[in-house]
């Protein structure tokens, strides 16, 4: 299995990804290069359509890999067969955009976070430590899950069902989480809480949090290492400040000027309209 | 002071539930805009925000009723009118809305002058289709959309160009005042700066009169608009100038709303967020006194007994709570 101590969590080398059908080929992800150290939060941004998603399928082991290869922790990733696959899921676990569309709609909620409980391992573990267990996850996310029982996902609120991901996350421990866009179908109340959680739960199992994202400035709150993406590359990478405090590429420029900000003016003059 | 285009005068509407429970989502909501001045509505999802911006247009639809309060646009009570005459006489002309999401706006089978010429055709009968496409062109060219998108089926459009189009079909015949109901919160940056573009160039040019922007969220409303209006639990609690309300927020809510803002720019990394602990309160069984002391930090046994109304303050804002603007800020500023 992986080497335990590599400082390097997960990497890639000449990564590409063409989406093929009939003649026309769409080259979503063109031969990048990316290396991401345990333990750090690390922001993918780009705009709709720059490859953010496709990267973040590849990296799950959802979809194939045109060319190139992913190291996981030093060692080139093999998932060729679904045991593999399996086994590489329980370091790596992901939060989508729509929570409304992560659950299956017929388990209860408490088989959904009994599910995870099960998947490390805890299938002898007594009823009553499990139901602590749960409670303990719940708690994390300021969640009361005396109140969850017997109930399904789509009686909660946008907001719950992603902080109950997040549960589940708590209960799963991987090395790997990667959220893509998790906050941007939710309002901007809970979407503070739900990044403060995720650096909390960062801090509780030490794992790498992998944030995808279009919005520049959550980018700059919660991550130590930003990567830029525009059409598949990625144009600018390097820590946070560096990136977004004094941006290089006029992309990343352009990405930062778009956002609206409070203590400078927004400059709508650059606009074009005939983009 | 310029001319008031809308006035709406404690407007109380509820929708009724299928189990006949009363639920008050806009209560006794006094606003006025005046001409040339944008007002920003800002509050959490399900704080009655779009429920006010279908209320102000008249759109009284079951399970959304009526219930008092006057809505005068430009001198014109619209709020005893039937929502069909609504729907002829005030919409598109007196007010314009743009939903949330322009893609599920636009029926796919038609191509986007057909829906110009409906606009058109719902106010003036008449009308000749050759006028009105040579209208649409002046117009789409005015607000820098191509012309060739008049032929286009909607699917074949981007999500901001589609945003952008719905707008300009809104905004067609001219009216009074135009409610933006989160235009650009499916959008990636770039497309949400050129709607908030478009948007206030209609301003400037008078192709609209007066605005209503509403979103959560507070930076861009904060850019956008002249006056913020902060709105809990279907009720206003704030109500002052974009700096003040940002700045200097009165009510805990607004302080705990500004405590969420997250921007790209020095000192914000690592910062603390605040976030507001517990949920909105159920509408159907309302909580006595202030709507908000369930999960405020300052709260005292009279916020939970007392009916709450909205004070001034200085500045000409107006705010809901029990203490005064000096009890508040100190206790801000020791945290």
């Amino acid at each position: 299995m992986a080497d335990e101590t590599c400082e390097t969590c997960l990497s890639g080398t000449n990564l590409t990804k063409i989406y093929a059908f009939g003649k026309s080929r769409t080259v979503a992800v063109d031969n990048i290069n990316f290396c991401f150290n345990a333990g750090q939060v690390i922001s993918i941004v780009g705009e709709s359509g720059s490859g953010k998603t496709t990267l973040a399928k590849m990296l799950l082991g959802l979809t194939n890999v045109t060319s190139g290869q992913i190291y996981f922790r030093g060692k080139p990733l093999d998932i060729s067969t679904s045991k593999k696959r399996k086994e590489y899921w329980k370091s790596i676990q992901a939060i989508f955009q729509d929570p409304y569309s992560s659950y299956n709609i017929f388990t209860k909620i408490d088989d959904v976070l009994l599910d995870c409980i099960h998947l490390r391992g805890g299938r002898k573990v007594p009823k009553e430590e499990k139901i602590a267990m749960m409670e303990e996850a719940c708690r994390f996310v300021n969640l009361k899950f005396a109140e969850l029982t017997n109930k399904y996902p789509f009686e909660l609120s946008g907001g719950q069902m992603q902080r109950l991901m997040i549960a589940r996350v708590f209960l799963l421990k991987p090395k790997i989480l990667l959220a893509d866009e998790p906050t941007s179908m939710i309002d901007a109340c809970s979407r503070a809480s739900i990044l403060e959680m995720l650096l909390k739960l960062r801090d509780e199992i030490n794992m790498t949090l992998i944030f995808i994202t279009h919005d520049i400035g959550l980018a700059y709150f919660i991550s130590d290492e930003v990567y830029i993406m525009e059409h598949g590359k990625i144009v600018e990478s390097g820590s946070a400040d560096e990136v977004i405090l004094n941006p290089k590429e006029a992309y990343t420029k352009r990405l930062i000027n778009d956002v609206p900000k409070i203590y400078e003016p927004w400059d709508l003059s650059t606009v074009d309209y005939h983009l | 002071m310029g001319k008031t285009i809308l006035k709406v005068d404690n407007l109380k509407t509820k929708y009724i539930t299928r189990y006949n429970e009363d639920v008050y989502a806009v209560n006794d909501v006094s606003l006025e805009v005046e001409e040339g001045k944008s007002l920003g509505i800002a509050g959490e999802s399900g704080c009655g925000k779009s429920t006010l911006a279908l209320s102000l247009m008249g759109y009284y639809f079951a399970p959304l009723h009526y219930v008092s309060g006057d809505i005068v646009i430009d001198g014109k009570n619209i709020s005893s009118l039937e929502p069909d005459a609504v729907r002829q006489s005030v919409l598109g002309q007196e007010i314009a809305y743009i939903p949330q999401s322009a893609m599920n706006a636009l029926n796919p089978t038609r191509k986007i002058i057909n829906f110009i010429e409906d606009v058109v055709l719902a106010h003036e009968p008449n009308s000749d289709k050759k006028e009105i496409r040579q209208l649409a062109e002046t117009r789409f060219e005015l607000l820098g959309l191509p012309k060739s998108v008049l032929d286009h089926y909607p699917v074949e459009l981007s999500g901001g160009m589609k945003q952008r189009t719905v707008i300009a079909i809104s905004v067609f015949l001219s009216p009074k005042i135009l409610i933006a109901d989160e235009p650009s919160s499916a959008l990636d940056v770039s497309s949400q700066k050129m709607v908030i573009k478009m948007l206030l160039d209609l301003m400037d040019r008078g192709l609209v009169k007066a605005m209503i922007f509403i979103t959560h969220e507070l930076p861009l409303l904060y850019n956008v608009t002249d006056d913020i209006m902060v709105m809990y639990a279907g009720q206003i609690v704030e109500k002052g100038t974009a700096r003040q309300t940002v700045f200097d927020p009165l009510h805990p809510y607004s302080k705990g709303l500004m405590g969420s803002i997250i921007v790209p720019e020095a000192g914000v990394r690592n910062s603390k967020l605040s976030s507001i602990p517990g949920v909105p309160p159920n509408l159907k069984h309302p909580p006595q006194g202030c709507q908000f002391a369930e999960r405020c930090k300052y709260v005292v046994e009279e916020c939970k007994t007392h009916e709450i109304s909205m004070r001034p303050a200085e500045g000409d804002r107006a705010y809901r709570c029990i203490f005064g603007e000096d009890v508040l800020r100190k206790a801000y500023n020791n945290g």
